[in-house]
Order: C-alpha cells, then structure tokens, then sequence
C-alpha cells in the first residue's frame, strides 16, 4: 500500500527541512531558553535558601529575646522579693530597736521615780524630825514653866533611869 | 462562555472539512478516494471547490526525469494535462504520482522532489516552528530572566519548553542530558506543532503530515542515530555479548541477533506508533465526515439525524485528536529519551 511506502521526495525535504530546524534551534533557540531557566532556578533556590537561613535566625533571634525578657521578669521579681524581705527585716529590726529603747527609758524612769521616792522620803523623815523636836521642845517648855513640874520630871527621869 | 462559543464553532467548522465542501446532491460520494486523497500526498494544495470548480494552491514540482530536469507548477499537469512527458498516473504502482512514459510503455516513475502539500505543510510548520522558539529565546537574550519571567505566549512556552526539559529529558536520560535535550526537545515541538496543524481544517493546515511515514521515518531515523552513535561501551556490550548462557552466543550468535534486531525495532516501533496514530485520527475524522455526505441520499431525516450525530461526534473525535497530538509528541519524546538513557547506562 502507497501510505506504508516513505515517498523519496519527501523524505529527501524532511531530512534537509528537519535538519535545518534541528540545528537553528539547537543552537539559537531551546539551549538559550533552557540555560536562562536553569539559571533563574538556581538563583530562586539560593534566595529560598538565603530566606530559610534569615528565618532560622530571626527565630535564633526571637528566642533569644524570649530568653531575655524572661530573665529580666525574673530578676524582677528577685529583686522585688529582696526588697520585701528587707522591709520586713528593717520593721522588724527597727520595731526591736525601738523596745529596747523603750524598756531602757522605762527602766531609767523607774530609778528616777524611786529616787525621787526615797529622797522625798528622806526630806520628809528630816521634816518629821525636825517638827517633833520642835513641838517636844514646845511641850517640854510648857511643862517645865513650873517648879513642880520640873520636879516631877526630874522624878520621873530618876525613875527611869533607876 | 464566548471563548467556549468561540471553541464550538471552530470545531464544527473542522467538521465542514474543506474536502466535503463539494456539492451534497451529487450522492455518490468516493469516500475512499476522498479519505486516501486527503491522508496520502498530492502536487496541488486543494482546498475547496466553489461553483463545480476546485480551487487549488498550484505547487512547484520538480523532476529529474529521462530529459533531464523539470520545474514547473502543479497547475500543468492536473486533470490528466500531460507537461514535458511528465503526467499523473491514474492507477497502478504510482497512482497519484507524477510519472513518464518509458521507451516500452510501461510508466517511468522519475526522481520527484516535488514540493507537495505535505513538503509545503511541512516548510510552513518548521519556519512556524523556527519563528516561535526563536522569538521566545530572543525575550531571553534581550531579559535577564534571573530577574524577570515571561508572560504571554513566552511564558506559555517557557512551561512547556521546561516541562519537556524537566519531566521527560532529565528524568529519562539522565546525568547528561544536556547533549540530548536539544534534539528531544524539538522533535517533541516539530511533532506537537504539525499535528496541531493537521487537526486545522484549512488552509495552511490540514496535511497530515506526522501521520505520513516518510516524516515518522526520519524522526525516528534521528532517534536511532541519538541512540547508536553516543551509546557507551556498556551499551554495546550488552548487544554483541550479552548476559546468558554460553551456547546461545557461541558458535550461533542467537543472542546478539535478537539484541541487533532490537536496535532497530525500538525505532521502527516509535516510527509506526506516531504514523499510525495521527494516520487514524484524520481518518476517523473524515470517516465521521463522510457520513454526512453518505446519508444525503437516504433523505433528509436520515440524513438530518445522523449529520447531528456527526456532528457531535466529530466534535468529540477532534478533542479526542487534541489530546492525541500532545500524547503523541509526548510518547515519541518520553521513548526517544529512555532509549537513550539506556544506551548512557553504565554497568551496575
């Protein structure tokens, strides 16, 4: 059958046609477009690897920042601590100081009162002395204004002393 | 929807094939004549006939006959005009085929590089070809494409371009590929390119010029030759002493014929597939075509429902026949590229 049978003419063109667009493209056309494509691939790949290492490093970054802030919340919070502690170590101490302060004021005090006490105690035994030698001088004059009187004290001296 | 109207109608004017456009009550209808008449070759590009009339691209034809050569245009010799000697045989071993009469009657076929209608599709195709890729790669000179991309039809081939180059070559043929990919690449677009334009019903497509075998033969012709004259030594050692028992290869080489015969049927096969493949598509088409042109005597009903049914299932056919252009481009590429990574191998 003629369909089967390669026509000479027309195998002679599409060798020489096939041949012409072979070689055209193959040096002007497919290995430009491929070559440029390849290049773009590698240059998309190396930015895609340029991002990834930016964002493992932000991330670096970010955790680190993490890290910071949660040192600084806790070295907050410790110095916020020690602070109270102080507070409470100052009242407290403060609080000792001021009784000791306090019991020594007392105790001071109290000897001053009794001090006072006993020369108030004093002054008033001299007082009493005083006036009872006073009102027996005043009674003994009274009573020895007459003879018979001095007699009988006189007796009763005696009488005592016998 | 108006690019979906725009399809519909462009495949229903494929089905109005320029070849039936003759007049309809004229019922007798030479389908087989029409059918071998559109897939097979012809001196003239026929492409409609009007009032009774065909209206014909008259082509050159060029002859080197007993007196020497000849040139001359298609329009000389149709109808049975006879020019310089030289006419169109009727029948016989070169029906439809420019020959002379020899010294004892008996017809002469001369050396004919005429330009056909398969030469002149096939001359339209590749300076189509050329002006595409080239105008493509000419963005590329005139861009740094590591900056910027196509868009456009640029883009469109850089896809396809990339697809082929990527999926198929690279993957198939492996660590050097680059010395392949410009032959695979434009047999994959020289074969995707014509069987689009043979599926264009009119002028200047419509040759069925990938499902000639004359063309098939040279592809696969390239094929073999990518394959033979690059393979390595594994390559050929598989073929002259391949693995087996010893009296297979020795003293009757059983072996190597068998492997010798596989050079050349994994060609042939990729020459066949492709020839037979679109060959079968413009066929069916027609055939489905002709039906309408069959039916017109068995009246207007008959005739009215099964040109519906043609209708659609033409339409079907030509998407069918679309699908079939890429696969076909496709297979002949993905097999070229296997075979010739299996002649890079090396020994494992």
């Amino acid at each position: 059958m003629n369909l089967l049978l390669p026509d000479s003419g027309l195998l002679f063109w599409m060798t020489i046609i096939f041949a012409i667009v072979f070689f055209l493209l193959a040096k002007f056309g497919f290995p430009v477009i491929t070559g440029m494509v390849e290049k773009r691939t590698r240059r998309i790949d190396d930015a895609i690897g340029a991002a990834r290492e930016a964002e493992s490093r932000l991330k670096g970054l970010a955790a680190e920042q993490e890290q910071l802030i949660s040192d600084a919340r806790a070295e907050h919070d410790r110095i916020l601590k020690e602070a109270a502690q102080e507070r409470e170590r100052m009242i407290a101490s403060a609080q000792e100081q001021a009784r000791a302060e306090a019991g020594k004021i007392m105790d001071e005090t109290r000897e001053r009162i009794r001090q006072e006490k006993e020369a108030a105690l004093r002054d008033i035994r001299r007082e009493v002395a005083t006036l009872s030698v006073a009102i027996a001088e005043k009674v003994v004059r009274k009573e020895l204004s007459s003879d018979e009187g001095q007699k009988e004290l006189v007796d009763r001296m005696f009488e005592e002393l016998s | 929807m108006r690019w979906l109207t725009f399809i519909l109608l462009w495949m229903l004017t494929s089905v109005a094939h320029p070849a039936f456009a003759s007049d309809p009550s004229d019922a007798d209808v030479d389908v087989a004549h029409m059918l071998f008449g559109h897939i097979g070759d012809s001196y003239g590009w026929h492409i409609t006939d009007w009032n009774g009339r065909h209206v014909t691209i008259p082509l050159p034809c060029i002859v080197y006959s007993s007196t020497g050569w000849h040139v001359f245009m298609s329009s000389k010799i149709e109808h049975g005009h006879e020019h310089e000697g030289l006419f169109i045989a009727e029948e016989g071993r070169y029906a439809d085929k420019i020959v002379e009469a020899g010294p004892d009657g008996n017809l002469v076929r001369p050396f004919d590089i005429s330009i056909t209608k398969n030469v002149a599709s096939l001359m339209f195709g590749s300076a189509l070809l050329v002006l595409l890729v080239l105008s493509c790669a000419s963005w590329y000179r005139k861009h740094d494409a590591s900056e910027e991309t196509p868009g456009g039809f640029t883009g469109l081939m850089e896809m396809m371009i990339m697809m082929v180059h990527d999926d198929l070559i690279k993957d198939s043929v492996g660590p050097d590929y680059r010395r392949y990919a410009p032959y695979l690449l434009t047999a994959f677009f020289f074969i995707f390119l014509n069987n689009l334009l043979g599926l264009v019903p009119f002028f200047p497509g419509g040759a069925n010029l990938t499902g000639n075998i004359a063309v098939t033969l040279v592809l696969a012709m390239c094929t073999f030759f990518a394959i033979n004259l690059f393979a390595n030594r594994h390559y050929w050692k598989e073929i002259l002493w391949p693995d087996g028992p010893i009296f297979l290869k020795f003293p009757l080489p059983i072996m190597q014929t068998i492997e010798i015969f596989g050079m050349f049927t994994k060609p042939f096969s990729l020459m066949v597939r492709l020839f037979a493949n679109i060959m079968a598509g413009h066929a069916m088409i027609l055939g489905l075509v002709s039906v309408i042109f069959v039916t017109a005597k068995l009246g207007p009903v008959i005739n009215g429902s099964m040109t519906v049914v043609t209708m659609l299932f033409g339409v079907f056919m030509n998407c069918l026949e679309l699908l079939v252009a890429f696969i076909q481009a496709y297979v002949f590429t993905m097999l070229s590229s296997v075979f010739i990574g299996l002649s890079r191998q090396e020994s494992h």
